[in-house]
């Protein structure tokens, strides 16, 4: 099984590149399955699972931080993937949260981010972008060159190992370098570890327990089937 | 690598025919016209040019460098893209001043000696402006044809990109005919997209295009060569008078019957 986790801010065109990526990879004889994580509202499940008749299942995060929902609930995401014959599972993160990052050891990591979004977002997004594998960046259809290649510029700035696929996701132009990424990266390890250190605060993951799965944790906390429960004293 | 040549191979338009125009190719020192109605596949045509499209673009065309197909792998250092497309926007989004987007392009693009750099790209495009780029101005701030013109000097003098593709440089009232003059000055493979018939007629060859589709391509002959310069003069008369217009002076009869005698003297 082969993880991808997709991150980045509401409306950078995630979904969008999703499609495209599923749709080559089915193409190719891949058989991929997809998980929304979102927080109030999602309908992408629906929207893939018709589209490409592929396993997909949302999940709403609710009264729990998003990335902490993916944290807890990821073992039990990636055992319903295996169940459904997939060998590829695609995850669309909430990309909310700008000190936590949604990435898992062995996963690969892609945040998406739009062109239009001003020079500045690659410094304001910390680790959603710096453990990041790959930077796509979207919408480049919608500014020029020289601002395209000056915002590459400060992504890599901000993410010095990162690799950079510029795409015009609308269209299907630059999603194959995605595509390739995809093919080549590795199968997921069991026990399955949280990329990156969380910022300091009160709930296990963010003290610093990275292991994957609810029942390494206590506090609040859900399963993929069960909502919020609470285990502790 | 040093690009020599581009060549396009076509695809297929709208309606997933083949395209009638199965092969081009443009050499350095090349200017060539891209020309049809609105909708027609012209930016298109252009994007697939700057992609470096292996059919793997909608149109389904295959981009050559030096004769060659560059295998899907292959990349670009993006610091030496070899083309700058300068696109219909007449607006930009960064939240920088246009100094310091300057600054950081003519470091992306590695050269030496950014302050010169800087200098000529705000003199090159003031030549095009109607009022001049102040290098502390916000690039949100530029008009619209400030805009165009920043992109064009920036393209040809810190881009330095061997090929440059230009998407209706007419638009946004930028001294075109003045910009075709600076840009000769440049060896490199120029494509005008246009509605222009002075720029189609100076190119030297055209592309007519209909329903995402090359159809046909027109070589520049000697007569529409001699059209084209009367076209510069009709274009000249045109910008004396938009010039006066500019300038806030009342127009008379008397200016036009001038005028149209300095035209009727030299054609």
């Amino acid at each position: 099984m082969k993880l991808i986790i997709f991150a980045g801010p509401p409306t950078c065109g995630k979904t969008t590149v999703i499609r495209q990526v599923i749709r080559r990879m089915l193409k190719k004889g891949h058989k991929p399955a997809y998980l929304k994580i979102d927080v109030l509202y999602a309908d992408e499940d629906k929207i893939i699972g018709a589209e490409f008749n592929i396993p997909a299942r949302k999940l709403y995060s609710g009264e729990l931080c998003p990335d902490h929902c993916n944290v807890v609930v990821m073992d039990e995401a990636v055992e319903w993937a295996e169940k459904s014959g997939s060998d590829f599972l695609f995850v669309e993160t909430a990309g909310l949260c700008l000190r936590c990052s949604p990435y898992i050891e062995n996963s690969l990591g892609v945040v998406v981010l739009e062109a239009t979004s001003g020079m500045n977002l690659p410094y304001k997004i910390g680790p959603m972008l710096t453990l990041a594998d790959i930077a796509v960046i979207t919408k480049i259809d919608l500014i020029s060159q020289a601002e395209r290649e000056v915002f590459r510029y400060r992504v890599i700035e901000a993410a010095k190992e990162i690799t950079v696929v510029e795409s015009n996701a609308l269209y299907g132009i630059g999603i194959d370098p995605i595509i390739r990424h995809i093919e080549r990266s590795s199968e997921i390890e069991q026990p399955m570890f949280l990329r990156g250190n969380p910022p300091v605060g009160t709930c296990t993951i963010c003290v610093g327990k990275k292991e994957i799965g609810a029942k390494n944790h206590f506090g609040v906390l859900r399963t993929l089937e069960h909502d919020l429960f609470y285990i502790g004293e | 690598m040093e690009i020599r040549t581009i060549g396009v191979m076509g695809g297929c338009g709208k309606t997933g025919e083949p395209e009638k125009v199965e092969r081009f190719e443009l050499k350095m020192g090349d200017i060539i016209s891209i020309v049809g109605p609105t909708g027609c596949g012209k930016t298109t045509l252009i994007n697939d040019i700057e992609l470096f499209a292996n059919r793997n673009t909608p149109s389904n065309r295959l981009v050559l460098i030096n004769g060659e197909p560059i295998s899907d792998d292959f990349t670009f250092d993006p610091r030496k893209h070899p083309i700058a497309l300068i696109s219909q926007h007449t607006n930009f989004l960064s939240d920088l001043p246009v100094g310091e987007f300057l600054k950081i392009h003519s470091k992306v693009r590695g050269g030496d000696n950014p302050e010169r750099l800087i200098g000529e790209t705000l003199e090159f495009a003031n030549q095009l402006t109607g009022e001049a780029i102040i290098v502390t101005t916000g690039m949100t701030e530029l008009s619209g044809g400030q805009t165009r013109s920043l992109l064009i000097a920036d393209a040809v003098i810190i881009g330095n990109s061997p090929i440059i593709l230009l998407d209706e440089i007419e638009n946004a009232g930028i001294h075109r005919t003045k910009a075709l003059e600076l840009l000769k000055q440049y060896n490199k493979i120029f494509v005008f997209v246009t509605h222009d018939p002075h720029i189609a007629l100076l190119s030297d060859f055209r592309i007519i295009m209909r329903n995402g589709s090359m159809e046909k391509l027109i070589c520049t002959n000697q007569e529409e060569r001699r059209v084209a310069g009367n076209l510069g003069k009709i274009d000249n008369l045109m910008l004396n008078f938009r010039g006066l217009i500019r300038s806030g002076q009342e127009i008379s009869e008397r200016m036009m019957t001038e005028q149209m005698e300095i035209l009727n003297q030299t054609t």
